[in-house]
């Protein structure tokens, strides 16, 4: 009886966590599509003026489209390499040590709550990009220097896994064969891991994506299109922080469609990213 | 083998009963804490003020002192924004609206005002501009984005950087009705979400310019001449500053406002409240039009 009863509880709660999910996205849509309807899915997805207040009202989003795209590449321009090069640090080059304190240091970047991030890019590297490169400082390269310290710990932590999960016997194999240290690791773990670091990759890339208190603190939510990395920019998560306080009416329904815009994109990374992660280790190639 | 289905038994039988009876206690509570968050929301008892964000940290200090000398009231004050205010009081939600820019002819067909205070709007610039004053036309040149260097108007030659706020905010409202007049605020405008942000960033960059309450602008920012008066509360008064715009309440037309509301609005225009106003930096209401 006992045992039934924790476990309908169990259910609810699992349950639970569809049912909002369900409701979440019943919301938004329900929220956001009869404006796009109102203006036209094209007119919304490529017009260049957002003036949600005017008369008439504008809600064109391409210009924080175009803001989520620089900002979400320039973080992983940053990200990556960086991220790729500690995760193989890790694995391979690391005294075990040294490893084991890494990893929870890196897992503590994770935890830092991203206003802390938005600050640091706001009070100190912001006026650095200014005195040093020009424009306004608060800019999509600040952005996506920042971003890319916090985008990675989830790069880290799965390419991390995926470089581990390489059997053995391919690593000994290539030992065997004379390759040289340098050479396991671009010839044989990378390639091998490769399904697995792209799906840390695009994860990254969906957190650079969703992030918006670190980014309307950074980018400086203007609504030009940006033509160079030290101009400011909007992004699609920004846009809806920086406005839905004061939104009302067709400017409300607006910032949801932007919000359905989000969620479709987000879905089609973490589809890709799932489709990544389940893909075997050995399916693609042996050493 | 004998012991163990017992034992389970008298188990269950001892926490079956106690489970689903913390379960329901749970749900009771939920269920009081819903029903008394709906009850806040109507008027049973309580006063909703609702509206201008700007209003909201005024209005929140007045009402706290008006619960202290009158034991048992409640008034929830809730910043949503201007137009929030305004619609809530439009259609009775809300039995008072807060507004911090004027009312629009529709509006006003279908809601009573009065002006609780009145704010002024200051041009900033960083303590290291040398510009001094600016014309109300020069400033919609700068925002609007057709100047675009400091030189243009004897400054330094270095790109201007517009800072603003974003669409719906009263601030925003305000600074569209007093200086853009519809003229759209430039697309290279940083946007920042409220006036402590604006100003920080002002006093980092020696090429900005933004505008923010005058309560709120400090040593760390100079405020500009407007068509060559300083901005000040003296000259907000004399009228000769012309970067104004009123604080609102607002109520259905015609409405039999209760003893609470009415309570509420003569504590706010007596000399109590308006001492209070003016100690918060702003300029003294007037009177209903």
């Amino acid at each position: 009886m006992r045992e039934r009863i924790i476990g309908a509880l169990l259910l609810i709660t699992a349950l639970g966590a569809l049912i909002a999910l369900g409701l979440i996205t019943y919301f938004i849509f329900q929220a956001g599509l009869p404006l796009i309807a109102k203006v036209g899915i094209w007119q919304f997805l490529s017009g260049t003026s957002w003036n949600p207040t005017g008369k008439p009202p504008q809600f064109g989003i391409l210009p924080m489209i175009i803001g989520s795209l620089w900002l979400t590449f320039g973080s992983l321009v940053i990200g990556v390499p960086l991220g790729l090069a500690v995760a193989i640090f890790m694995v391979e080059l690391a005294p075990p040590n040294l490893a084991t304190i890494m990893r929870p240091a890196i897992q503590l970047l994770a935890g830092i709550p991203s206003v802390i991030y938005g600050f640091i890019g706001l009070t100190l590297l912001a006026p650095l990009v200014r005195s040093t490169l020009g424009g306004p400082g608060l800019s999509v390269l600040t952005g996506a220097i920042i971003l890319g310290f916090m985008i990675l710990p989830s790069i880290i932590a799965i390419s991390e896994d995926a470089m581990r999960a390489v059997p053995s016997a391919i690593r000994e194999g290539a030992v065997a064969l004379g390759s040289s240290h340098w050479q396991v690791i671009t010839g044989v773990i990378l390639p091998t891991a490769r399904s697995g670091i792209i799906a840390g990759v695009i994860l990254g890339m969906g957190r650079a994506l969703g992030e918006t208190m670190a980014v309307i603190m950074m980018i400086g939510n203007s609504l030009d299109i940006p033509a160079s990395p030290l101009q400011p920019a909007t992004t699609l998560t920004s846009n809806i922080g920086l406005e839905l306080a004061y939104a009302s009416g067709d400017h409300r329904s607006a910032l949801f469609a932007t919000g359905v815009v989000l969620f479709v994109f987000i879905m089609i990374l973490n589809a890709l990213a799932t489709s990544f992660v389940r893909r075997p280790v050995l399916s693609r190639r042996g050493a | 083998m004998h012991i163990t289905p017992d034992c389970r038994n008298r188990r269950a039988a001892d926490s079956q009963p106690r489970r689903p009876r913390a379960l329901w206690r749970c749900l009771v509570y939920l269920g009081l804490a819903l029903a008394l968050a709906a009850c806040g929301a109507g008027d049973a008892g309580g006063l909703t003020v609702t509206g201008s964000t700007s209003v909201t940290p005024f209005a929140e200090q007045l009402a706290e002192h008006y619960q202290k000398q009158h034991a048992g009231t409640s008034i929830n004050i809730q910043g949503l924004g201007s137009a929030a205010g305004i619609r809530a009081a439009i259609d009775g939600v809300a039995e008072i609206g807060m507004s911090s820019r004027e009312l629009q002819p529709e509006e006003s067909a279908k809601l009573d005002e009065i002006v609780i205070a009145r704010d002024a709007l200051a041009v900033i610039v960083n303590p290291l501009n040398p510009i001094a004053g600016l014309s109300r036309e020069q400033i919609q040149g700068i925002f609007s984005g057709q100047i675009g260097s400091w030189d243009a108007l004897g400054g330094p030659s270095a790109p201007i950087t517009i800072v603003s706020r974003e669409a719906g905010s009263g601030t925003f409202g305000a600074f569209d009705e007093l200086v853009m007049k519809g003229k759209p605020i430039s697309t290279r405008a940083l946007r920042q979400g409220s006036n402590g942000a604006i100003r920080q960033i002002v006093a980092e960059d020696p090429n900005a310019i933004g505008y923010i309450s005058l309560g709120i602008a400090d040593s760390t920012v100079k405020a500009v001449q407007i068509d060559s008066v300083v901005p000040s509360v003296a000259h907000v008064e004399a009228g000769t500053y012309k970067l104004v715009r009123p604080f609102l309440f607002v109520w259905r037309k015609g409405a039999q406002l209760s003893p609470l509301a009415q309570g509420f609005i003569a504590y706010v225009m007596g000399p109590e409240g308006q001492v209070e106003l003016t100690k918060a930096g702003l300029v003294k209401g007037t009177a209903a039009k």
